[in-house]
This record gives C-alpha cells, structure tokens and sequence, in this order.
C-alpha cells in the first residue's frame, strides 16, 4: 500500500484508451465497473476531442458480483461490435475486473465475432499508464502487421504517438515534414490517426522512426525482428538531436542527411546578445525520461543553462536517465511521488522548472517560474495553433516556451538595481504576464520581514523531527531580514537557503547583513 | 392558508408517470467523486480512499484543475502484494494512517473511503475504521464509508459519508431544525439568515465545517434536505428518530419558497413574517431569473442522467424558465425525497432511472433538444455533433441553491445557448 496525493501516470487500462482512441476503426471493450467511464473527459475536456472515445465499459454493479459477470461482458461485446462494426476489437480489464478473473479475451474469443479480438493482458496493480499503452501498440502490431514487400520509394513508419499525448499530433507533422525534406515519405503513422488496416500494411516501410520510446518502443522492437526494419534511437527533439537524428536517417537509407534549415531560430535567437542573462540559469527539469533527456541537452549546450538537477517518473526507462545524468554531473531523481519530487526543487531552488503540470503546481507554490516539457497535461498543453517539440520548429517554439516564464533581460537588471520602487517592484511579477500588479504595501512594521511560507505538503514534518526542526537552526536578525527582501524574488530562496546552510556549516547562530554577503560571495558562480 | 403546500398540479405532475428503467453502459462518475467538495466542506477532515492508482487518478482528473493547494485527500494505493494476503493490507493501512495523522496534526475526522478494488477483496474498512478510532481517539474520529463505483453514483458519495456520520451524533432531544447536504459557505450563510430572520432555531448543519460543529440528533430533531441525493442520510436520520420535511429543493424562487414554507409551518412562523422575510429575496430572484429565462423560454431541454438534481432542476426550468423536458434522466429516484418536485413537475416528459448509454444517445438524437445537460465525457461530443450542452457536473460545484443564486441557476442554462447564437450555426469540429 502506497500513499499518493496526485500520480504522474493513470492505470495501465488508460493507456491501452489512449491508443484505441489515437486510432481509428478500433474498438475496445472494458471490463470496468461504474465510474471508470470518467477516464472519456481526459480525451473530451482536456484533449478537446470532438467525439468519444471508442471505449464500451461492461459498468458492473455490486449485485453483478455474485452472479454473472461474464455474459454481462459478452453481452457489451457483442453489442459494441453490432453498433459500431470496428475492423479490429481490443479487449480487456480494468483494476477492478483484474480481480474477478473473467478471461476478458477467452470470453470474446468464443462469440466468434468476425474481425480480430486483441485481448490484453494489463496488471493494474503493478504497472502504469505509459506501460498500458506500450503493450497494447504491441499487441495490435503484433496480431495485425505482417512482413510484406517493400515500398518502391523509401518510405517509413512513424511509431509512439497516441491520443493524449504531449504534443503529439504536432510531432508527427513536424517529423513528416522532416522527412520529406531528405525525400522520406510516411507509410504509417500510429497508434494516432492509424487504423487496423493501415497497420496491418506497416510492413511495406523500409524503416521505423521511434517518436515516444514510453508508447512504442515494444512495437519498434517487434517490428525489427517480425518485418526486419530498423528503427531510430534518436529522438529529435532540439537542434543537435534533429540534426543527430538526420544522420542516422541518412545511416539507415543512404540519403543526404543535409536539408534546409532555413526556417531555424534557435540557435541565432539564443546567441543574440538580448540572451545573456539567460547564461548559468540553473533549471531542474522533470517528466518522462524521452523529453527530460533532450530538455537537459537543449538547456545545457543550446540555450546556456545550468542544469542542477533532472529525473524522471517512469522508472522503464531508470537506465539511459542515469545515464543522461551523470553526463551533465548529477544525480537522478528516479520517482513517481511528486512529494520527493517538491522537496528537491525545494532544496534545489532552481531559477526554472522545465517538467510536467504537477511540476508547474510545485513552482507555483514556491515561486519558481515552470516551463511544461511533458506528461502529465492539462488542457493548456494542447494549444490551437501548431506548436511541435521536435525537428527545427520544434526548437523553436522550445526557445519561446521556456524564456516566457522568465523575467525579461533588461527588466531583470532593472528590477535589481530598483527593487524597492513602489510601482516597480519584484513582487509584481514580470511585466510580460497577465496577472495585475499590485502595488507594494507599505510594510506595518518596518523590521517585520516574514519569510514566505513553507509549503504545507505534510512531507515537510518527517517522523522525529517535529516540533523541534527550528532547534539549532540559525536566526536572521532584523537586519540581514530586510537585506535578504532587497534581493529579486527570483533568486531570492535561493539566497536565504545557501545563507543558512552557510551559516549552519559554521555554527554561525544569528545571520546578520555581513553573513548574507559572506555566503553570497562563497556561493558565487 | 397561503403557508400550505401548493396542490398538485391538476394535470398530476409527474409523480405517477411511468418510470423507464435502463441497464447498461453509465456515464457516469462514482461517489469518489465527491470527496473533491467535500474535502473543502469539512475542513478539519481527510479523505483517505483505499483503492487502486485508478481511483487516484479520477480524483486528480475529475478534480479537473488539480487542485494543488495542500489537498485534504489521498489515496492508499493498493498493489499486488496488498491483494495476496488481507492480515497485510490492515498492517498497511494503520502503518499508513499513523503517518498521515503525524504529519497532518490538524485532522480531526479521517474517513476511510472504500472503492471498487477494496469491496472486491472484501477488505473490512469499518473494522479497520473501530481499530483506528481506538488507536487515534480522542483527537481523531475515524469513520468509513464506500465512493465505490459497483455502489454508488457519484453525488451518492456524499450520501454515504453523511450517513456514516449519523450513528455517531451524540443524541439530544432538544427540538432542532437540522439542514442537510454540503452547501457552498456562502449559500449556507444565506440559508441560516433566511431562517434566522424567520426566527427559526436552533438550526444545525450536516456537514458542519469543523467536528467540534457536529450537530446532535435525536426525537425531536426535525431535519430538511438541501440536496435530492441524500437517501441513506434521510434513512439513518429517520432511524435515529428525527423526522424528515418533505418539500421541493430549494432551486429557484419558486422552490426555496416551497421549501422556507415547509420549514417555517413546522416551525409555527405566521404568514406576515414569511411574507414580510421572503418578500425581497423573492422579488430579486424573480427578476434575475426573468433576465435569464428569455433565453430558456419554449425551447426544450433532455437531462442524462448524472447527479440526482435533475428533478429538481427539471421542475425549475419547466416552472420558472419555461422550458420542456423532453426526458429527464436520473442515476436513481427515490420517491420520499423527489415526490414533491415530481407533483410539480408538469406531465409529459420521460422520466428515466439508470442508463443504457447508447440507447439514450439514440433517444437524444432523435429528439434534437435545443439544450442538453450531459456529463463531461458527453458534452465535446454532443457539441461537434451540433447540439447545445450544459455539462452537468458545474451545477454541483457553483453555488445555485436558494434566492440569490437563483438567476446564476438559470444563466448556467441560458449561457450555452447564448453562446452558440453568438458563434453562429457552423461548428468548429
């Protein structure tokens, strides 16, 4: 048993959702009681899709329990493909069905409905979503693609996009535009936008592109032994990887990996002198393993960051996260409880958050500005206009992405050198977002500097150290207090944290003015 | 006798239609769901569902923005070795408990919510609710109830933890008016206002906003729901000897007139005081629901089944808005307590219990209402296909009982369709 406030992944059962509802002509029949039918408003709110997903739920009742359970799902079966006669049916159960062992797949299997019945074998207990939805693409290529000939032109598949997926439908666009441009054209593109009958011709590629390792890797793996097509290891997301990605393309078909670049900014957009304040930022970035992977070498080598510290929630892919890591000289953080994940941007206090919506929650909270690099999303992640993460446009939108949250170069200094101005203050924000300045208060009590709130997550009283943690710790005197308030909110946590470790590694028991420069000097970059 | 309840209507009302009864696919949310209210409701208390990570995830979803700000629920996630042996899964939970309670001082009522997963394995959570309360009393009250979807629909989630609350109360045979249902804070203070002016009390609420404000109940405690979804309260209240008022929900003027006027004829409250109360409020409300309803007026409207308020609400759009149920689906009917909005409710309508997803789509299709009210899973859907939605689930979670909320009541209605006159006829998708 394992206490969770918010989770970075859904059961494995909404995966195997994400893939019917990517795709087209599929249907899947549940095994669920009530109430996991609210898994539709992922996809209808917060995707905006225009119609349901292609999901019937048996919805059994507790009375259900004792008796039949099992006609109860021949019954949804039989009636799902009567309504809405999908060239392919995946079958299964959600967490609650697990536990009464129906045999979803055996049951479908003896209606002898006459197009293929995938059943699909998801432990909600042990596994997750992006686990869900990486075995049920497997299954469905498994059972549908079979080795074929060759296209005549070089075409390929491009594999791992799903509904809900972080940016996805842009992606694929943006990866088939790239591709055109060495002469590539796609065969398939799925789970999204595919149906049964176009995975059953992937065979005819001479290639795989692997977009999401997390949502299609299996498939990838399956297609390389089954139809021998090889498939990319590089994900192009930022320059250098789109154009590592290009030369491994070229490695695979013998075309010329150089295309035109024209429409790139990134790289004149961050060496443009407006950017270096952006020099030594030092970002903590968290999400999937894929996206954090290639966020750390776009902050580190394409926009000047220092990246402090970076994880990710899927442990699948623990591996080549470590690795990625120890290349940029840290440690991983490798869990699924945001709470650890809190504590470290907490110790960390980096100038950026580049993570997920929960990542986004946390910086709002501690006053740390949050660039969203991937899943879990929201209805924000999934804009009108095209915003792709890979290829050049995606760099591009990367670059305006993650320097909107920050503070304008020019009005950083200003807001430095003035910082006590009544109209002009940092507690207003950055001048570039919506919300309304206030006007500074002026304070009641002029020494009364209250430090800002530490976040109530109940992590924060660990056993043992309850009602003693102030015990030992060093004091700010009145002074130091006020100095500390002159400093620019956005680095300002950070100084009054390395001020008191500071002082804590020398038993300094009150920090006055003198103290904060001292450690403001120690810890100077 | 203007204090009596108005006759019924001299058509009948809906009370004797027939009812069509469903079975099949629901679209509908289960009683976790209302954790996300009702974890702001009672705020010294902490909502601990023993589930699976996909009860985790629909209270993260359904809660829709992710409602970060330190949220007062959780959930113990069951995993594989939980589900090998029950001894295990106890030792779990307590282990579990005692840390939450360490860390969280503040949290005087901890409900344990059963799920889907934890009523399958047959984990005892009331035992388990009796060990903890011994172990934690008395700075904690441990109680347990099921949000389990194989058990309850959503807004039934609520019902259920009021009604694991009832045994508890201590007894008193003071002569008490208890209101019933989670209200928001601001419409509750209207509530208490209206009866206080009507000079009416003590009056008690359930849920009270900390446990040291748990009413009492005993013979002489009367007691008026505020929300149609109470069953089992309305059950484990009358067990404990308290006697229900039956009356219309307090939806519109017309409705929280009906049911001030049956509070205030217990109560003894002559006509020129309940006149001379309600006169202002009422006017306000009558103008404010005028402003709305010209929107509403002849056009017709299909409810799918969701929260329970769909009688109710169905006789306020009928009555005040002029509109015309075309059918009125509701997850359950319970005649003691929907009976009153029944009588009112204008024959006509199918009123339909449980559902057949498909099926009543089918219906709803085929009847081409100008105004659907619809989940969410629905309401995108319904909308690329053309039709004007309300998804149902905001009526549960803005404030839209009683007089001065009951113009926001029909904006909520006239809002969709005022919108889609506003973007023209085509549709984006």
């Amino acid at each position: 048993m394992k206490l969770t406030l918010w989770t970075y992944e859904g059961p494995p059962h909404v995966g195997a959702m994400r893939v019917a509802t990517g795709m087209k002509g599929l249907h899947y029949v549940l095994h669920a009681p009530q109430g996991d039918t609210y898994a539709d408003l992922l996809f209808t709110m917060i995707e905006r899709r225009g119609h349901r997903p292609p999901v019937t739920y048996t919805t059994f009742q507790a009375r259900d329990l004792g008796g039949d359970t099992a006609n109860l799902f021949k019954d949804a079966a039989r009636d799902a493909y009567a309504r809405f006669k999908p060239q392919a049916m995946i079958v299964g159960a959600s967490c609650t069905a697990e536990l009464i062992q129906d045999d979803p797949g055996g049951l479908t299997e003896a209606l002898g409905l006459p197009v293929p019945v995938i059943p699909l074998d998801l432990p909600s207990y042990q596994r997750k979503e992006n686990f869900g939805a990486d075995e049920t693409f497997f299954q469905i290529v498994k059972t549908l693609a079979k080795p074929m000939a060759r296209s005549e032109a070089i075409t390929c598949n491009l594999i791992g996009a799903t509904a809900l997926g972080f940016r996805h439908r842009d992606d694929v666009a943006e990866v088939t535009r790239l591709l055109s441009l060495m002469g590539i054209t796609v065969n398939v593109s799925a789970p999204l936008d595919a149906t049964p009958a176009d995975i059953a011709r992937m065979g005819q590629a001479h290639f795989n592109v692997l977009l999401y390792p997390e949502t299609g890797e299996t498939a990838a793996r399956h297609l390389e032994r089954a139809c021998g097509q090889p498939y990319t290891k590089t994900v192009p997301i930022g320059v250098g990887a789109t154009r590592d990605f290009l030369h491994e393309v070229a490695g695979l078909t013998g075309l010329s990996a150089a295309v035109d670049e024209s429409g790139l900014r990134l790289p004149w957009w961050s060496a443009s002198v407006d950017s270096t304040y952006l020099t030594g930022k030092r970002v903590f970035i968290f999400g999937d393993a894929t996206h954090v992977i290639a966020a750390a070498r776009i902050a580190a080598t394409e926009i000047g960051f220092t990246v402090v510290g970076m994880g990710c929630f899927n442990r699948e892919f623990a591996r080549p996260m470590r690795a990625a890591a120890k290349a940029h000289g840290v440690e991983p953080l490798i869990t699924d409880d945001y709470l650890e994940v809190e504590a470290e941007i907490e110790r960390l206090q980096p100038e950026l958050i580049l993570g997920t919506q929960m990542e986004r929650h946390i910086g709002k909270r501690l006053g740390i500005p949050c660039a969203v690099i991937s899943s879990p999303v929201h209805v924000q992640d999934f804009p009108a206009r095209y915003s792709p993460q890979m290829g050049f446009e995606g760099a591009n939108v990367i670059f305006d992405t993650w320097i909107h949250p920050l503070v304008m170069g020019l009005e950083e200094h200003l807001l430095t050198m003035f910082r006590e101005d009544f109209e002009f203050h940092d507690a207003a924000g950055a001048s570039h977002h919506g919300a309304k300045a206030v006007a500074r208060a002026e304070p009641e009590d002029a020494g009364g500097f209250t430090p800002p709130a530490p976040p109530v997550g109940y992590l924060e009283k660990e056993e043992g150290e309850q009602g003693v943690a102030v015990l030992g710790e060093p004091v700010w005197a009145a002074a130091a207090e006020r100095e500390l308030k002159k400093i620019p909110f956005f680095v300002r946590g950070k100084a009054k944290r390395n001020t008191e470790k500071y002082a804590a590694d020398r038993g300094v028991a009150e920090i006055s003015v003198e103290t904060l420069y001292e450690a403001k000097a120690h810890y100077a970059r | 006798m203007s204090l009596d309840l108005p006759p019924t209507l001299a058509s009948g009302g809906c009370r004797t239609s027939p009812v069509l009864k469903e079975r099949g696919q629901r679209e509908v949310f289960c009683g976790l769901t209302g954790i996300i209210w009702l974890h702001r409701k009672m705020q010294d208390a902490f909502f601990l569902v023993v589930g699976s990570r996909t009860c985790a995830h629909l209270l993260q979803a359904a809660a829709g923005v992710m409602i970060f700000a330190e949220p007062r629920f959780g959930t113990a996630i069951l995993e594989e070795k939980d589900l090998a042996g029950l001894a295990d899964a106890n030792a779990e939970l307590d282990r579990e408990v005692a840390r939450l309670l360490s860390r969280r001082p503040d949290i005087r009522q901890l409900f344990l919510v059963g799920s889907c997963p934890s009523e399958v394995i047959k984990l005892d959570l009331a035992r388990a609710a009796e060990r903890l309360s011994g172990m934690h009393a008395p700075h904690v009250r441990v109680y347990n109830y099921s949000g389990s979807g194989i058990e309850t629909t959503f807004t039934q989630g609520e019902d259920a933890c009021l009604a694991a609350m009832v045994p508890t109360l201590p007894s008193t045979t003071a002569r008490e008016l208890l209101v019933v249902g989670a209200l928001p804070d601001v419409v509750e203070d209207q509530c208490l206002s209206l009866l206080d002016a009507l000079g009416i009390g003590p009056v008690r609420m359930l849920p009270a906003r900390r446990a040291t404000d748990l009413p009492a109940v005993g013979p002489n405690t009367v007691f008026a729901l505020v929300q149609p979804f109470l069953g089992d309260t309305h059950a484990t209240l009358t067990r404990r000897g308290a006697r229900h008022l039956a009356a219309p929900f307090p939806f519109g003027e017309e409705g929280t007139t009906l049911w001030l006027r049956a509070v205030a004829r217990e109560f003894g409250v002559d006509e020129a005081t309940f006149d001379r109360v309600t006169a202002a409020p009422r006017a306000r409300a009558l103008k404010a629901i005028a402003t709305q309803s010209a929107e509403l007026r002849g056009k017709s409207v299909f409810f799918f089944p969701d929260s329970q308020l769909e009688i109710p609400l169905a006789r306020f759009l009928a009555r005040e808005c002029g509109m015309t149920p075309i059918e009125v689906g509701t997850p359950y009917l319970h005649d003691a307590l929907h009976g009153p909005d029944l009588d009112l409710l204008p024959a006509g309508p199918t009123i339909s219990e449980g559902q057949d997803v498909e099926k009543q789509l089918d219906r709803q299709h085929a009847a081409k209402p100008d105004l659907t009210v619809c989940g969410l899973g629905l309401a995108n859907p319904l909308e690329a296909k053309g039709f004007a939605t309300k998804w149902a689930i905001e009526l549960v979670f803005t404030p839209v009982h009683f007089y001065e909320q009951a113009g926001d009541l029909a904006g909520l209605f006239s809002r969709p369709l005022r919108r889609k006159a506003l973007l023209g006829k085509e549709v984006a998708q």
